[in-house]
């Protein structure tokens, strides 16, 4: 179920410009791993590289190997559309579909792709991804009403919903507590806990303590200016990184003595 | 109660120096008399008198505002006249049409069979009987409305779904490329078409592929396609571009492909707003006479085959009746039933307008819990 990511010296470029330089990274399955760093040092966008969800913005591309169980995604003749349904992504900001109810919002992924389904398995699959995603108790009595009516914490926890509907064997969080409130964060972060039994979960945070409880290693991303890439400082485990870190650069951000 | 709660009407320190709330009134009346009497000295007319009325209410109310409350007042004042002085000049000729097309328009709509009956048979003969014996005018729209209804129902069928695909490409597979700048370029050239250079358009191409003379209702329609396809396109295209882009990306990270997303996410997301934006664009070519003149001639009776034979359409309609009416000698007959046809196009214009509200609000995505 759950896949290993190895990274081998990725590049991502948008356009002309070196957004992400030479990262190595493995992250192991079964596993939380946090991304962290300051603000535009590509946190993002190596993210994105990982399900080919870049390829979705205008001139930005990849060069290098992300090997998913040691099958290259990159791979002539890959379809990044499968590439994404192994790899499940959850953006900052909650985006239910508007036009849907919150049945049909779990259900987006199957019912977009014309999978034939039956009305049990469809019930069946509506209740286990609200109770993986702590929604379900929320939300039970109101399936057939529109996503957009939840509160921004309970529509972002429908999005973990709906990614883990599809049983990816991975799942991406970019910054999926920031417009949370701290009740809603905790839920999620209980939430990444559990997925942690099923899932890979990569998540990216600006928030220390965030990274600190739920994620078993970190990396710290970094960039030595403006217009510079941003380059991976240091890779290792979550306690490591925070108590003892290798490079300079590790210590003072995460010590709030940056810059 | 105790006397002593009863509040003061009487003005405090904060609401000195303001004009009384009937100060607009008073110089108002004011206004209404003097301008009265100024126009007298020239003629009374009453257009005449509203516009002496609009400059004295305006110069009162701020020279007095200016002498009460101060210049900044005064300004707030002269702007607020000026704002709504031009409101009335724009909704004046607007209420003044809907007005002349009623008066006008009412005796021929409420005539037994008006809707229900073509010119077919009508001769001057006819109406020239009815003027002299004061009998119902015979004859209706029946023909025009059904060349109206079934020449623009074939122009939509042509024009949604190029119109739409055409969008769908610019927005979602465009990309800057040379080729989408090229189609947006000549899609604005389109817009600015006239409208009788779209009929011959249509009329020339139609002589090529048919033979000469070749006058249909489908010809008229390819001549509104081409009036409306540059607006679908248009209204289509923004609708389409403020379909926020994480809605996309939602759908693409659930591993939904493209064609797909564009079919079930993005259509649906914006489909309220091409739908009212269609109906627009009906709305503005339904009223065309030109192109239809030249392309689909002009009939008196019913023709239900928008393939063959020439076909009648109110606007042409209109334009026939008092152009060349029925009886050169009592044209009276042809005028009530031109106003009549105006007054249904109206009607059916509005219709679709409300038509559009309704799709838009029916589609679109749904709030609350
Ligand atoms: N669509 C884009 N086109 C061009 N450059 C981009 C694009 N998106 C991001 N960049 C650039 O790539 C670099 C990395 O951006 P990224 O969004 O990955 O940063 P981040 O680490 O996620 O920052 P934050 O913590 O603020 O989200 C920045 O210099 C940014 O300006
Ligand atoms: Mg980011």
């Amino acid at each position: 179920m759950s896949k290993r990511i190895d990274v081998k010296d990725l590049n991502v470029y948008y356009g002309n410009f070196l957004a992400v330089e030479g990262v190595n990274i493995n992250i192991e399955a079964k596993s939380v791993t946090a991304f962290i760093g300051p603000s535009g040092c590509g946190k993002s966008t190596f993210l994105r590289t990982l399900n080919r969800m870049h390829e979705v913005i205008p001139g930005a591309y990849a060069k290098g190997e992300v090997l998913l169980d040691g099958a290259d995604i990159y791979g002539a003749g890959v379809d990044p559309v499968t590439v994404r349904s192994n790899i499940g992504m959850v953006f900052q900001r909650p985006n239910p579909f508007p036009t849907m109810s919150i049945r049909d919002n779990v259900l987006a992924g199957v019912k977009l792709n014309n999978k034939r389904i039956s009305k049990g398995e469809a019930d069946a699959l509506v209740e286990k991804s609200l109770q993986g995603a702590n929604l379900w108790n929320e939300v039970k009595d109101r399936l057939d009403k529109p996503g957009s009516g939840l509160s921004g914490g309970q529509q972002q926890r429908l999005c973990i919903a709906r990614a883990i509907a599809v049983e990816p064997a991975v799942l991406l969080m970019d910054e999926p507590c920031s417009a949370l409130d701290p009740i809603s964060t905790l839920a999620v972060e209980d939430l990444i806990n559990e997925l942690k039994d099923s899932y890979t979960v990569v998540i990216v945070t600006h928030n220390m303590q965030q990274a600190a409880r739920v994620s078993d290693k970190t990396a710290f991303f970094n960039i030595a200016g403006t217009g510079k890439p941003g380059k991976l400082i240091e890779f290792a485990e979550t306690s490591t990184i925070f108590n003892n870190p290798s490079q300079k650069a590790t210590e003072d951000y995460v010590s709030g003595r940056f810059g | 109660m105790t006397a002593t709660m009863t509040p003061t009407r009487r003005r405090s320190h904060l609401t000195k120096g303001q004009l009384p709330k009937y100060a607009p009134w008073a110089v108002l009346g004011v206004a209404l008399v003097l301008g009265a009497a100024l126009i007298n000295l020239i003629g009374f007319n009453a257009f005449g008198w509203g516009i002496f009325t609009a400059v004295l209410f305006t110069v009162g109310l701020v020279a007095w505002s200016g002498a009460v409350e101060g210049a900044r007042k005064a300004k707030d004042k002269l702007a607020t006249c000026l704002v709504v002085g031009s409101f009335l000049i724009a909704v004046l000729p607007l209420v003044s049409v809907i007005w002349t097309a009623l008066v006008n328009g009412i005796p021929g709509l409420l005539t037994p069979g008006f809707l229900g009956t073509s010119m077919n048979g009508v001769t001057g003969a006819a109406d020239n009987r009815a003027v002299e014996n004061g009998t119902k005018v015979l004859g209706g729209v029946y023909h025009a409305l059904i060349g109206t209804v079934q020449i623009t129902a074939v122009a939509t069928i042509i024009s949604v779904p190029v119109g739409l695909l055409t969008s769908v490409y610019l927005v979602e597979y465009g990309n800057d490329r040379p080729l989408a700048k090229a189609i947006t370029f000549f899609v604005d050239v389109m817009t600015g078409i006239p409208s009788i250079v779209a009929g011959l358009f249509a009329a020339a191409f139609f002589f090529l592929v048919m033979g000469p003379g070749t006058k249909t209702g489908a010809v008229a329609a390819v001549a509104l396609s081409v009036l409306m396809i540059p607006v679908v396109v248009r209204s289509s295209e923004e609708m389409l571009k403020i379909v926020p882009n994480e809605l996309r990306e939602a759908a693409y990270a659930l591993g939904v492909r493209k064609w797909r997303t564009i079919l079930k996410v993005v259509i649906p997301t914006a489909i309220s707003g091409i739908a009212s934006g269609v109906t627009l664009a009906i709305a503005r070519v339904i009223g065309e006479t030109a192109p239809i003149l030249v392309t689909a001639g002009f009939a008196t009776a019913i023709n239900n085959n928008v393939f063959g034979g020439w076909m009648a359409s109110l606007p042409t309609f209109i334009y026939t009746q008092i152009l060349n009416p029925t009886s050169p000698s009592n044209p009276g007959p042809s005028d009530q039933r031109a106003w009549g046809a105006a007054l249904v196009l109206i009607i059916l214009v509005m219709l679709l307008n409300l038509i559009a509200r309704l799709i838009a609000s029916i589609f679109a995505p749904k709030k609350g819990r």
